[in-house]
């Protein structure tokens, strides 16, 4: 039994396949025949209408030339078409389309106005703390693999605020969640930031830094499960629980 | 950086494995496992060595066992069983030496032997011959007993399957004996669960009924470390496998994720927000006392000790991005970002401290259908090449005791499960079926 010995006796093969694993590393690539000058790719997509309320769709028309490979938002799709959207946050679409005179990019952004800002609705006795809670502290939501507020969200915290101010006895926990294309853990430091960026805005508006208690739920509690944009944006959010 | 066939990545494997070579070869990838030209092993079913009803059925899963796992070692080559002669060894006073050295067999070692089952008791006698050595073949002879019952055939399989690969394997111990702890939902709730290595004896160990994740078994095998919601965050849990129950660990602020032992058991790394509302990376004493700050994060989680020296931490930060891997000294100083495009998350590093696998989404972006994969990186040269190449989404890496086998879960097959490969890419394996299965964590020893 001489397994060392065994190795000696490979030993030249094994270095002679050593160099050639090593020579491929460096291989140069042959020289092309110069091709026919390709046609240069071109690709446009609008949305129609660009702005919607909540609830209503969109249609997004692309058309593009010369390509072989077409994606709008990642899915393959034909060279020219249309497609509904209901998106419900303002979303960027994004068509790619490569072909042999290159990649051309093309996005569009389907703008959702938020509902009729209510007034902040004044309490009354026949609403409860949770319903007013429910009314008036509304869920925020992110870009992918972002913890940044949008716009409309900055808007929705201020008034989030003013109502949670009003009512120094609430204890709010800030819940940070993410879609499920991430990996788990990493999903909870991203969560962590999405609660943070909520509970940083709530007490610059005002709020008092002991009402509010910042967690992630990473992606554990998904609000739905459909492998689409509009799943995945529900579920990049920030949710609001009254705890007193 | 490289792009490696699987084929290329089994030669670099087999060739960095020449103690030669390595010296040579010092860019290129290393195992670490010592592995040579593989060895050709025959292993003829064990004989019934009686007639008692329960000698048939234990000797059937201690024959299955004991081939898996000698298979799956990756240091052998198994001759067929089509190959053996018709006569059945139970004793070395049956085996005919030459016809197993001869073709077709061609067999550089045989193991063989009986199993009977007489009062209660299962009797397992094994040897391994080398049949090239008339004068002395016996490499090994051993004689086990216990208590007639399906785990003890496996058990002595794994036992003796270990003697062997320990014989001939390069002097590494052997896997058979180890476990793999894991998150599953079959029970309702992700709960912390436990495996032999090769998906044998499927058990849930918590109850906690909320979410349990990230469990990390402590390097002695005692305690289980992971993490779980509370009623209004995430707290390190303490598993004790002595006591079968849950032990006391402190509760810190805020969020904290993802506990990581040093290979010596004194220490755990964790990811808090204790501190500034964001994840970062803490060393605490393995009791939890003396909490400490080792970075400032913007999103830091999955620490992983270098378990060889203790002295380093791989971790995956979103300080810059998307998430990458990141190496600092256990101190905190020293921070060094090792990956630099794509997702890059769950650093594991191999028992030998020179390997770094991990997950990564390489080619990242819009449009950009970028699979998810397990790669492994040389931590002093950097170099990297893909360990998983068959689709979905691939996570959680963790390294066997002995280097060779990587255990991680993947969606390839539909649902989210557990896997196991060898470090070449070869051998793979699904291990779990039902439910979904996540987060695999393969014991220290």
């Amino acid at each position: 039994m001489n397994y060392s010995k065994r190795n000696w006796i490979f030993f030249p093969g094994m270095l002679a396949l050593f160099l050639l694993v090593s020579g491929c590393g460096t291989k140069k690539p042959p020289v092309p025949p110069t091709p026919p000058s390709p046609k240069p790719v071109t690709a446009t997509l609008s949305a129609n209408p660009s702005s919607i309320q909540r609830g209503q769709s969109a249609t997004l028309t692309w058309s593009t030339e010369n390509a072989t490979d077409i994606t709008l938002e990642g899915n393959k799709v034909d060279a020219s078409g249309s497609q509904t959207v209901s998106p419900t946050q303002t979303t960027t679409y994004h068509l790619s389309a490569k072909g042999s005179g290159g990649t051309q990019d093309a996005t569009a952004q389907v703008t959702v106005a938020q509902p009729q800002a209510t007034p902040t609705p004044t309490p009354t006795p026949s609403l409860t703390e949770e319903q007013l809670f429910d009314q008036s502290v509304k869920d925020i939501y992110f870009d992918y693999d972002k913890a940044d507020l949008r716009t409309e969200s900055q808007q929705t915290l201020a008034r989030s605020a003013e109502v949670i101010k009003a009512h120094p006895n609430w204890k709010v926990r800030i819940e940070g969640n993410c879609d499920d294309r991430g990996s788990t853990e990493y999903n909870l430091a991203l969560g962590e930031r999405r609660a943070d960026a909520a509970r940083q805005a709530l007490q610059q508006a005002g709020v008092a830094a002991g009402q509010l208690h910042a967690t992630s739920l990473g992606k554990e509690k998904q609000v739905c499960t459909e492998a689409t944009e509009d799943c995945w944006q529900r579920n990049r959010h920030d949710h609001f629980v009254l705890v007193h | 950086m490289l792009r490696l066939t699987k084929a290329r990545l089994a030669l670099l494997f087999l060739l960095l494995a020449l103690p030669l070579a390595q010296a040579l070869a010092q860019d290129w990838i290393r195992t670490g496992t010592n592995r040579g030209a593989p060895i050709r092993l025959a292993v003829p079913d064990f004989k019934a060595a009686n007639a008692d009803p329960q000698t048939g059925p234990l000797n059937a899963v201690f024959n299955e066992t004991l081939w898996y796992d000698l298979e799956n070692a990756g240091v052998f080559e198994m001759v067929a069983k089509s190959f053996y002669p018709l006569q059945t060894p139970g004793s070395p006073s049956e085996i005919k030496l030459d016809v197993w050295g001869n073709p077709p067999p061609s067999a550089a070692m045989v193991a063989f032997g009986n199993l009977g089952v007489a009062a209660g008791k299962v009797d397992v006698q094994g040897w391994l011959f080398d049949p090239k050595n008339p004068g002395f073949p016996q490499v090994l002879g051993k004689q086990y007993k216990e208590d007639a019952s399906t785990d003890s055939a496996r058990l002595i399989a794994h036992r003796f399957a270990d003697e062997i690969i320990f014989r001939l394997g390069g002097g590494i111990q052997g896997i058979a004996e180890s476990k793999i702890f894991f998150v599953g939902t079959r029970g309702g709730s992700k709960e912390i669960w436990s495996m032999d290595y090769d998906g044998a004896g499927q058990k849930q160990l918590t109850h906690m009924g909320s979410v349990a994740l990230s469990p990390r078994i402590s390097p002695d095998g005692s305690r289980l470390a992971f993490s779980a919601l509370t009623k209004d965050s995430w707290q390190i849990m303490m598993y004790s496998l002595d006591l079968g129950r849950t032990v006391a660990f402190p509760r810190f602020g805020g969020d904290n994720f993802s506990p990581a032992w040093s290979s010596d058991g004194t220490k755990i790394a964790l990811a808090s927000s204790m501190n500034s509302g964001l994840s970062e990376i803490f060393l605490a004493d393995s009791s939890g006392a003396g909490a400490k700050r080792l970075t400032t994060g913007k999103g830091d989680v999955s620490p992983v000790f270098n378990p060889k020296t203790n002295g380093q931490i791989a971790w995956v930060s979103g300080r810059s991005g998307l998430p990458q891997i990141y190496v600092m000294d256990a101190d905190g100083s020293n921070v060094q970002k090792v990956t630099d495009q794509g997702y890059a998350v769950s650093p594991a590093w191999s028992p030998n401290g020179l390997l770094l696998a991990f997950s990564w989404i390489r080619n990242y972006g819009p449009g950009i259908p970028g699979s998810q994969d397990i790669y492994l990186m040389d931590i002093a040269s950097r170099q990297i090449v893909q360990l998983t190449h068959d689709g979905g989404r691939n996570d959680f890496p963790s390294w066997s005791p002995d280097g060779r086998h990587i255990v991680f879960q993947s969606n390839r097959g539909g649902t989210e499960q557990i896997w196991s490969v060898l470090a070449d890419g070869t051998h793979l394996q699904q291990l779990t079926r039902q439910g979904r299965n996540t987060q695999p964590n393969w014991s220290f020893k």
